[in-house]
Formats: C-alpha cells, structure tokens, sequence
C-alpha cells in the first residue's frame, strides 16, 4: 500500500503550493451539500490519494477549507469532494459552476488502513456527511470484494433528504454484498427505512467481534456513542479507526490550528487507530 | 398457533432471553400471534394501552400526532425489539400512534393479563419490569441522542 509521503510524491506536488485545478461537475446531494467533482487530467497519472485523506481548497480571493477526499482512489482522473455549506469558503464554493476553476493542494493526512482488514469482517459506521471520507474506503474495498469477510455499512442522516449518495447505498447493497442499513433522526410517512440513531442499527446486526474491524467517521457525539455500542460488542479498539475534525490553516503541522491533545490532526490523522485518540474524546473543549 | 409453537417463537425473541420455564408459561397464557399489514394502525395515541408486542419481523413507525401538521415520525421498531410498555404504567394510555410500515409480524400479549399477574407473582412483575427498564434505558439514551440535531453543522466547531 502506499504511504501518506508516498501519496505526496507520487503526485510531485509541493504541499505549500495550490494548484489550478476545472469543475467539471456539481451534484447537489441535498439542500446545503454538494459534489464537486474536479478536472485533474493536468496532473501526470491523474491525481494519487489514500482513502481518508484530505484535500485543502481554494476559492480565489476568499479562503480555503480542508475538504475530505470522497472519490474512488483507483479513477484519478477525476476527483470528488463532498462539500457541506456552512461557512465562507464553502458558500463561495457553493456558488461556483461547471467549467470555473478552483485551487488545491494535498493530498494530506492518514488514510483507513485496509491492509489490516484483510480477511476480516468489515463495519463502517457513519453519520452525516461523515460518509463522504469513508466512500474512498468502500470502493477500495469492492474492488478486491473477495478479500474481506462482510462488509457492513451503518449510516445515519438527519433526515431522508438529507442522506448523501442514495443511488450508489442502494447499489451497494443489491449488487455489491454490502449490507447497508440507513437510518434517519427525523422521517416522515413516505420513509419506510428505520427512524432513530446511528447507534441503533447494531442491534440488528450479529458482529464476529474479534474478526470485525471498525471504521468510524461523522460528528464527535456520534463517534463516542458508536464507540461505546463497538466496545459492548468486544470489538477490540485496536481494530477500531475513526477520522477526527478541525480546523486547518497549513495542513502540514507548522500553525497548530488543528491540534488535538499531543498531536495535529493534518498530519497525525485525520484517521487514528482508536487507542491513540481514545482518552482525548472525553476531554471537554479539546 | 399451538402453545408449544408459540412458546418456541417467544423463548427466541430476545427480549425474553434467559426467561425461566415458569415465567415464560405465565406469558404464553396472555399471549397471541399476529400480523399487521404495510401501512396498519396498530396503536392509536390517547387510547387505551392493553397491548405489549415482541415485534418478530417487519418494522413499526412510532409517530406523535401534532395538529395542523402530518404526523411526526420519531423512531422506528423492528424484529428482536419492544412496542409498548403503556399497558403497564397508570393510566395505561399511549402516548403516540405506531404504524406498520412494513408487513410485521409480532406476538401481542394482553396488557391487562399482564398487569394482573404482575401483581399476582412479584416474582415475574419484577422481571417484566427489569427488563423493560433496560429497553427504556436504551430508548432514553437515543432520544437524547436525537434531541443534540448530531448533524447540525451549523454548530459543530469545523466552520469552512
């Protein structure tokens, strides 16, 4: 597998310089998030990333944002990035269109190790647009299906319109042997899925504990609990993995921005084996 | 449904995991097989609450009324859980409607011959509480869970 650095080089890029890169596409996945799906033919080989890594993003003249990379690490000719509106860079980058240009650099960080979960049952928990860094991971995992045990998709959203990447959790699920169980906080009476938390769907599913590894990505609150319910089933933390959030300045750990207890999150993580990260969860304001 | 059968369906359900012979026969004595169709009321808010259901398949919506407004959908129950705990607590109404949203099957247990032999034989009223006091827990911790919006970005510290 290749390593973070390797990622880097293997794109000759230099972290520090932002890069020029087209809109080719924008899918609105629902009323405040977005696909933007870029142009990267310019970059010799297309563009190399790990699942799990991010990206930082350029809006000319207004800002950049650290945005998770959420595309399929095998096309990289294209790259995707899910986006949700809620600040000034993202709401400039809402604004933009097909054809504009945009600047990155990266790709940054640590990916989901799937090395280890080879032969093992996989459970992927996510919630919100906590999704959108782990799409990278199954569809690494799809495309050597035969080498993992089974492959569980937990995913919790606010409410239906608000689920990210419909079509392929229905694809997943029918052609792909994935099991795939959504869940909505807030449902109406077209919704025939299952209403409550994220943490509820495990008790309809039956975990071989010690042969499952865990990956965990959406908002903190929702990791705790889903670390809690991974823990009562005896899943061993070592082979528990979650990717962390903040803010970014440099994504090369000089400004600190990101610091999270001992480590920065730009280049320590934004993926961390459980027990490196597991006592600073419950620390207030960290 | 043959008792015999009914009990080997209810010793599976989870709820009553572990239960003893003696307390899983004074259950089957209120106990009853059935099935809802997609889209069937089986509960209704401000009723009178004489139903306990050990859902087996399918999946039940549970949804507050509120006036001038379509009906609010505020968690769903499916296979291996609980509808109900009402029957046992005064005044034995419910406190929201639930809806089959998919084709359920479930074993219904009178609430009123529940009640009764909880008072009858402590013994069994105790474990019926106990373990409803776990799934209550449980739906407790959700509902908060819930009630934070997890997914509200706008709060969240990570503003782009």
């Amino acid at each position: 597998m290749m390593r973070k650095s390797q990622a880097l080089e293997a794109n000759a890029l230099d972290p520090m310089t932002t890069h020029p890169v087209m809109i080719r596409k924008i899918i609105w996945e629902n009323d405040d998030t977005f696909t933007l799906t870029l142009d990267m033919s310019g970059f010799a080989g297309g563009f190399r990333f790990l699942p799990g890594q991010f990206n930082m993003v350029y809006v000319y003249g207004v800002g950049e944002a650290a945005v998770s990379i959420s595309s399929d690490p095998a096309r990289p000719g294209t790259l995707d990035h899910t986006i949700h509106r809620v600040g000034l860079v993202t709401t400039s980058l809402a604004q933009k269109k097909r054809g504009d240009m945009i600047g990155i650099r990266g790709p940054f960080g640590s990916s989901w190790s799937i090395d280890v979960a080879r032969g093992k049952d996989i459970c992927i928990a996510s919630g919100g647009i906590g999704l959108a860094p782990l799409r990278p991971v199954i569809y690494s995992l799809l495309k050597k299906r035969e080498d993992f045990g089974r492959i569980i998709v937990l995913y919790g959203g606010r409410s239906p319109l608000d689920l990210l990447y419909r079509v392929e959790l229905e694809k997943w699920a029918s052609d792909a042997n994935v099991e795939v169980l959504v869940t909505v906080d807030r449902g109406d009476s077209s919704w025939k899925g299952h209403i409550g938390v994220v943490t509820s769907l495990f008790q309809y599913i039956k975990l071989d504990a010690r042969e499952t590894v865990a990956y965990v990505c959406g908002p903190e609150i929702m990791m705790k609990y889903t670390i809690d319910e991974l823990d009562r089933r005896g899943v061993p933390q070592s082979q528990t993995y979650l990717s962390m959030e903040r803010n970014m300045k440099c994504a090369v750990g000089f400004c600190g921005h990101c610091q999270f207890g001992p480590t920065f999150i730009c280049k320590e993580g934004p993926v961390y084996p459980l027990p490196r990260v597991r006592h600073l969860l419950d620390r207030k304001e960290l | 449904m043959e008792k015999e059968d009914l009990s080997e369906i209810m010793r599976q359900h989870p709820f009553l995991a572990g239960l003893s012979f003696e307390h899983m026969q004074t259950l089957i004595g209120c106990a009853t097989n059935v099935r809802f169709a997609d889209n069937a009321t089986i509960i209704q808010e401000g009723q009178i609450a004489n139903k306990f259901y050990l859902i087996r398949s399918g999946r039940i919506a549970l949804q507050m009324d509120v006036p001038g407004k379509e009906s609010l959908r505020i968690q769903t129950v499916g296979p291996g859980e609980i509808l109900g705990w009402s029957w046992l607590i005064s005044p034995y109404r419910w406190h929201f409607s639930a809806i089959a949203v998919l084709d359920t099957r479930a074993i219904a247990l009178d609430g009123e011959c529940l009640r009764n032999k909880c008072e009858k034989e402590c013994s069994f009223g105790y474990e019926m509480l106990r373990r409803l006091s776990q799934v209550m827990e449980r739906r407790l911790e959700a509902t908060r869970l819930q009630l934070i919006d997890l997914y509200d970005l706008t709060t969240s510290g990570a503003k782009r």
